[in-house]
């Protein structure tokens, strides 16, 4: 909410002329009403040698999270703008940059009416910014400056001094100095620079935000080593907003519940997959190696469990053998990205009755998921904590019973081939768990052994002979028949040593069968 | 009309749950009948249907579409459990046999009321009706000639009632008495004792009926025996066994419901061929030693019995096999074969045996359902259903349970009488074994009852928030017996520069006519709630787990470490703590659910703290001097600032006082090292829920829980109790919370010292209002709340619904803990645990 403008100047170049580039006079304090708050330009100094100009925005933070509420011009409310606490009245964030182009507006453009041969000289410029909010820290800091031709100096603020352990913030003490450019391009630099370091979700977008990016980056903009990080990044609140508008606002509540950011479990969904298909080769691969499971299996109505986005199911909708296909996910935000890549509300009828996206959870047994051939559980074990995973096993294997099941998860023993993966680290946040090929396989034929189904193992991708595959890939199929049962309890195993050779399943000669003739029928009947 | 016909009066049993068929000509009176002797709510008229789907009741070609709508009506009216009266002419058999399907799929008895009335009195009828005057009189022609073809076939048709009424003056005369059905014996009450699988056990019965207080088969104190059938078969006297049960149930002494076994050996009696298998070639030997008469008194007996009862006003069903909720009173052959086989899956297991449904594990409903047929090791109840046939005759025991007591009894068997096809297995049918529930105990939307503040509604979109967090980084449910619930603030105060203050709190209590309040300190940490089980064991036995001790979770039921073994390392010096109290030989219980607090808050809220909170205040930290510095040199040089600059020094001010605030909730902990944790109550413990202690009594256990402790792990919670009529206790507990909050506290909680209170009229007063310091809300509110401007705007908050969330969620919560202390099954105590984490993602200020 704070910065500084200096320039040194000579008698023929006196730095007061700061003040007329700038269209604020060195001897007055002026307020200018923003819509965050009131922005003040002051001159703490000013001679000949040397003139300082800071912009100082007081941001009212009850106002901004007033503002938030509703659904205003705003769009739907700023989860983090609706926070008292807010780092928005002492940070340089967007908010500052909106206000310097509305107080500097005609130096920003170049434009001064009264000595108008002042604008296309460059001069001394230092720059200071006590608190710059920068995502990528001081070195992306000095990469984005540097190359406009700034000296830039850029320090980390400690996060608590009190707690040294706790490091440094997410803000840098930012200094640019430079002799060979002009305010105006300074001002524009700041104007774009600022927010693309805040790099926060609450930024306002307007629909012509690319032509303001192109008017404030003319000149410098298409030559800067980091273009496509700047413009990305600058318009990356248009794909915040997308988010935000499927936010789950209900997850939101259950996070503040718990003190905890909500990224901790609205973390379904990674945010980069939102923006395009990024299928990586081994994604592929499972995914062949889970279609030629089905294929093989003869499966026509299919479960995939833990669908997430969908990919599976769109791919298993192009293959017309498959009759029923459903999609299972305890995410919403999943299902609710798998249903518009899937374009199910402009699907066909007879597309839409062969897909069907259910919220489920694989903890509870659900009566919805009887009766299929397949389920498919591709990279999705590894997401539940180990002491649930008994629960899982029943509700698939014990409760559901689909004929075959094709369980893919990774096998941490390739995780040594990752080069991009540190020692020790799994590959995903949310794995609870990596399992070698013999654990994957124990749990498999136990689990095998337990509910009555033979397994047999395939690898996916590329069969390292020292670690293995990347994937490992366990088909269940249930075995005709005899049916051993559970040893979690199970269905049948006390079945009784009674008479049980007439039960209504078998009904062998007909005298319990079904709806009762008349002799075994109750005693109602007689009466009549 | 002659005069001289004789007056019939007909008297028509029409059974109370039933599908009643009224068959007759056009103009023969159906809707005259149905509206003489039935609630116009019961009857369904093809007519009336066809004016809903086409304006016109007499629209012949929109009948297709209404008997939809009527068989749609009568569906939904049968599954309920109401009788449905069909007023149709439904003279030929094809729609007939619809409405025996109907009846059958809902399991009730259909019953044909036939309307054999003159065709000249249906045509004049008919004539004198304006809308049905063009009605072609070949059309009444056929339906009578349709009707009289049919009346021999109605009861091979599946009538299981079939009454004709010819004439008008029969029609006109007749009286409809309903009858209950033979299995609906809820206005018996007991008590009962409900007695396993004899199987021709006669000594262990003899020995079991003695145990159970029966003297020559009579209870002295009136008390009714109830058997679940197979007496006979295998064992080495079916023949005294029948004797005995026969000569209770017919001395009004003791019901009986039929087993399989009995089911075949009637049949053999009956002269049907039956296998002499599974132990009936035992029972016809044993037999052939009786007389004729008493074979002619068994087959009788066995004739007479009905396949289950439903008793004690609705709480009780007792059958052989097993019984799902939607067949209980219904009446079927397929109810018949369930109640006497139970359901099979198809499969059969390695012994060549079929594989039962574990329908118990699916049951929801209310009624407990007793039954036998499988042998089981114990008898143990499972989503209250409890299986009796305890093995007698495979030298297991003879098992009675006492109702409404739900006491068992049992005797050991004397020997092996008969060797099993397989051994008895060690689980009962879908026991404590890890089984998850089911989606539909909690999925989409809900109301769960709840004894204290009725249902409780749970709206779809938070139930699926709910799901998602609890499938996805809860602790097993079964150690989440409990969810805390949210509490509202004090109103918002008036006092000068305070948003909270306890003022309001007293007199809101006063308001409600709460005499005495506690304050309780409020803890600068976490909440979480601990389940601490007195040892592995009783972990295993209570709870089902095998290997933790308990569970530490936070409010959504996430485990509080991410390291088992920190968990027990907390749980063991709790163990200690309460065995050091003598907590559990006090309580009686073996384990103990704690709602605590845990500290620091900087061990859990990490993220929050150092992303939010100390981030605010080094972007403050690091602007202000800067600020600051410019202003100052602006005013030095006569520039106008003063104003600008005053109110920067104030910002920077308050900066500094959040900055202070947040960090008293930060300190560096090592392993279990500077971790705290404060009881502040004991919710439940076996058999108990402590939810409705006074608070004070609360207290002093807690107090003696810490005191015990010499870890240092357990921390106090201070307390004061307050008056709230009397001024100068108020001010003293006012001047209380000052002093603790004016050291950095982080305020008080106020509560009704009776735990659960209602005010005079009934309605529930809130369990708890918390007054937060006036330094702890900058980090609420931000850092310059405390400004006038700001004061003034925020006091406009909403608290009604905030108010209401809190109760609705504490009546949730403790009906969660009521359930637990009741035994009830598990998915029951997670179906209001599940719903306080449901309720916890309503919008509502979140600041509140």
């Amino acid at each position: 909410m704070f910065l500084t403008i200096t320039t040194t100047g000579t008698p023929d170049r006196p730095a007061t002329d700061l003040g007329y580039l700038l269209h604020k006079h060195p001897g007055k304090a002026q307020a200018f009403s923003t819509s965050y708050g009131t922005a003040h330009v002051l001159y703490p100094e000013a001679d000949e040698q040397r003139c300082t100009a800071a912009l100082l925005l007081e941001v009212d933070a009850v106002a901004l999270v007033r503002r938030g509420k509703g659904k205003g011009r705003g769009g739907a409310p700023d989860a983090a703008l609706a926070q008292y606490v807010n780092d928005r009245p002492y940070a340089a964030s967007s908010l500052l940059a909106v206000a310097l182009s509305g107080v500097f507006s005609s130096a920003m453009r170049g434009v001064c009416r009264a000595r108008p041969e002042l604008t296309a000289r460059p001069r001394p410029l230092h720059i200071e910014i006590p608190a710059l909010p920068a995502r990528g820290g001081p070195a992306l800091v000095e990469r984005l400056f540097a190359p406009l031709g700034w000296t830039v100096a850029a320090e980390p603020v400690p996060l608590d001094t009190e707690f040294p352990e706790w490091g440094a913030s997410r803000y840098v003490r930012l200094t640019l100095d430079s002799e060979t450019l002009t305010l105006a391009a300074a001002l524009r630099h700041l104007y774009v620079l600022l927010p693309v370091l805040d790099d926060a979700k609450h930024y306002w977008v307007s629909s012509d935000e690319v032509d303001k990016l192109l008017r404030a980056g003319e000149g410098w903009l298409p030559g800067h080593p980091e273009q496509k990080l700047i413009t990305s990044r600058y318009l990356t609140r248009r794909w915040s907003l997308t988010r935000q508008a499927m936010e789950r606002l209900e997850l939101v509540r259950l996070a503040e519940t718990d003190d905890s950011d909500v990224a901790e479990l609205d973390n379904a969904v990674a945010d980069e997959a939102e923006t395009e298909e990024r299928p990586t080769p081994l994604a592929v691969r499972r995914r062949e190696a889970i279609t030629a499971a089905l294929a093989a299996a003869g499966a026509a109505r299919v479960l995939d469990l833990g669908c997430g986005e969908g990919q599976l199911v769109q791919a298993l909708l192009k293959d017309t053998r498959y009759t029923e296909i459903v999609g299972v996910d305890v995410s919403v935000r999943a299902l609710t990205i798998a249903g518009r890549r899937l374009k199910l509300d402009r699907m066909s009828e007879r597309q839409a009755a062969r897909v069907k996206l259910l919220q489920g959870s694989l903890v509870y047994t659900d009566k919805r998921l009887k009766g299929y051939d397949a389920a498919v559980l591709s990279e999705v074990i590894e997401h539940l904590d180990l002491p649930r995973l008994p629960a899982l096993e029943y509700a698939v294997f014990g409760a559901a019973r689909p004929r075959t099941v094709v369980v893919t998860t990774p096998n941490v023993e390739y995780n040594v081939r990752w080069e991009s993966l540190p020692a020790g680290h799994v590959r995903h946040g949310d794995h609870r768990f990596e399992w070698t090929r013999a654990e994957f396989r124990a749990w498999a034929d136990a689990v095998a052994e337990r509910h009555g189904y033979a397994v047999e193992f395939a690898p996916v991708g590329p069969d390292d002979p020292e670690v293995g595959p990347p994937t490992q890939m366990a088909v269940f199929t249930r075995t005709a028949g005899h049916e051993k049962t559970g040893a979690t309890g199970s269905t049948g195993e006390t079945s009784s040593t009674g008479e049980t050779s007439r039960t209504s399943g078998t009904g062998t000669a007909g005298e319990t069968s079904g709806t009762g003739t008349a002799g075994e029928s109750e005693k109602e009947a007689k009466a009549a | 009309m002659s005069e001289t016909t004789t007056r019939r009066e007909r008297v028509l049993p029409v059974t109370d749950l039933s599908l009643v068929v009224l068959v007759g000509a056009s103009g023969s009176g159906k809707s005259t009948f149905a509206r003489r002797h039935f609630k116009p709510t019961e009857v369904i008229s093809s007519d009336f249907c066809r004016g809903l789907v086409s304006d016109d009741e007499n629209d012949q070609s929109a009948s297709r579409d209404a008997f939809d709508v009527l068989h749609y009506i009568a569906g939904k009216r049968l599954a309920a459990g109401r009788r449905t009266v069909v007023d149709a002419t439904s003279v030929q058999s094809d729609a007939r046999k619809q409405l025996i399907e109907l009846a059958r799929r809902y399991d009730v008895l259909p019953i044909a009321v036939v309307l054999d009335v003159p065709e000249e009195v249906c045509a004049e009828r008919n004539a004198a009706r304006t809308d049905r005057a063009d009605l072609p009189r070949r059309v009444i022609n056929r339906h009578v000639r349709e009707l009289r073809r049919s009346l021999r076939h109605l009861e091979r048709e599946g009538f299981r009632k079939v009454h004709v009424l010819r004439g008008v003056e029969e029609v006109e005369h007749a009286t409809v008495v309903t009858e209950k059905r033979f299995n609906d014996l809820t206005h018996l009450t007991g008590p009962f004792d409900i007695i396993g699988d004899i199987h021709g056990c006669s000594a262990e019965l003899e020995a079991l009926l003695g145990k159970l207080g029966y003297v020559d088969g009579v209870h002295p104190e009136g008390r009714t025996a109830v058997f679940v059938g197979d007496l006979v078969d295998r064992g080495p006297d079916s023949p005294g066994v029948l004797r005995r049960v026969m000569a209770m149930v017919t001395s009004g002494h003791a019901l009986c419901v039929p087993g399989n076994h009995e089911n075949k050996y009637g049949r053999h009696l009956k002269g049907r061929a039956v296998q002499p298998t599974h132990g009936l070639a035992e029972t016809i030997e044993q037999m052939a030693g009786e007389s004729e008469e008493f074979r002619q008194e068994v087959r009788e007996f066995i004739d007479g019995l009905v396949s289950h009862y439903v008793l004690d006003g609705g709480r009780l069903v007792v059958c052989h096999a097993g019984l799902p909720e939607k067949y209980h009173g219904r009446t079927s052959g397929r109810v018949r074969s369930h109640a006497l086989y139970g359901e099979t899956t198809g499969e059969t297991d390695e012994f060549g045996l079929p594989v039962r449904y574990p329908w118990a594990e699916d049951y929801r409903g209310k009624a407990a359902v007793v039954y036998g047929h499988t042998p089981v090791p114990e008898a143990t109840w499972l989503n209250n259903t409890i299986c009796l046939d305890t093995g007698a005759v495979f030298g297991g025991k003879l098992t009675a349970l006492r109702w409404p007591e739900r006491e068992l009894v049992d005797v050991p068997a004397e020997r092996v009488w008969y060797e099993p096809v397989k051994p008895l297995r060690t689980a009962a049918p879908g026991g404590h074994d890890g089984r998850p529930l089911d989606l539909a105990d909690v999925h989409g939307r809900r109301a769960v009852e709840t004894r204290h503040a009725g249902r409780v509604a749970v709206r779809e979109e938070n139930a699926a928030a709910a799901l998602e967090v609890i499938s996805r980084f809860a602790v097993d449910p079964r150690l989440l017996p409990y969810l805390p619930p949210t509490m509202a603030p004090t109103a918002t105060s008036g006092v000068d520069g305070y948003l909270e203050h306890p003022r309001e709190a007293f007199a809101q209590y006063r308001e409600d006519g709460v005499a005495r309040v506690v304050c309780e300190e409020k803890h600068m940490g976490s909440r979480a709630v601990v389940l601490v089980c007195r040892d592995a064991d009783a972990a295993r036995r209570r709870f089902g787990v095998d290997g933790p001790t308990g569970s530490v979770y936070t409010r959504t039921g996430r485990p509080f470490f991410d390291d088992p073994q920190v968990t027990e390392e907390i749980l063991d010096r709790l163990r200690t703590a309460a065995t050091g109290a003598g907590l559990w030989t006090e309580l009686g219980t073996d384990w103990l659910l704690l709602d605590t607090e845990l500290m620091p808050w900087s061990l859990k809220a990490a993220g929050l703290l150092r992303g939010q909170y100390a981030a605010v205040g080094a972007a403050a930290g690091a602007a202000f001097p800067g600020a600051l510095a410019a202003l100052s040199a602006a005013e030095s040089r006569g520039v106008d600032v003063s104003a600008l600059l005053g109110r920067q020094r104030q910002r920077a001010e308050d900066a500094a006082a959040f900055t202070a605030a947040y960090r008293r909730y930060c300190w560096t902990t090592e392993g279990l090292d500077g971790v705290r944790l404060a009881p502040f109550q004991i919710l439940a413990a076996q058999g108990r829920s402590l939810v409705e202690l006074p608070h004070d009594e609360q207290l002093a256990l807690i107090d003696r829980l810490v005191d015990h402790d010499a870890t240092g792990l357990l921390q106090i919670t201070r307390r004061l109790y307050v008056d709230t009529a009397d001024a100068e206790s108020v001010r003293a507990g006012v001047d209380w919370w000052l002093e603790m909050t004016g050291r950095g506290g982080e305020g008080m909680v106020v509560k009704p010292l009776g735990a659960l209170v209602r005010t005079e009229q009934g309605r529930l007063v809130q369990p708890g209002i918390k007054c937060r310091g006036r330094e702890y809300l900058r980090i609420i509110y931000g850092p310059e709340y405390t400004r006038p401007d700001n004061l003034a705007r925020l006091r406009q908050r909403f608290l009604n619904h905030k108010r209401s969330l809190a109760l609705r969620e504490f009546a949730l919560g403790a009906e969660a803990l009521a359930r637990l202390a009741d035994g009830e099954p598990l998915w029951r105590v997670h179906e209001a645990v599940f719903a306080v984490l449901a309720l916890e993602s309503e919008p509502v200020d979140p600041r509140l």
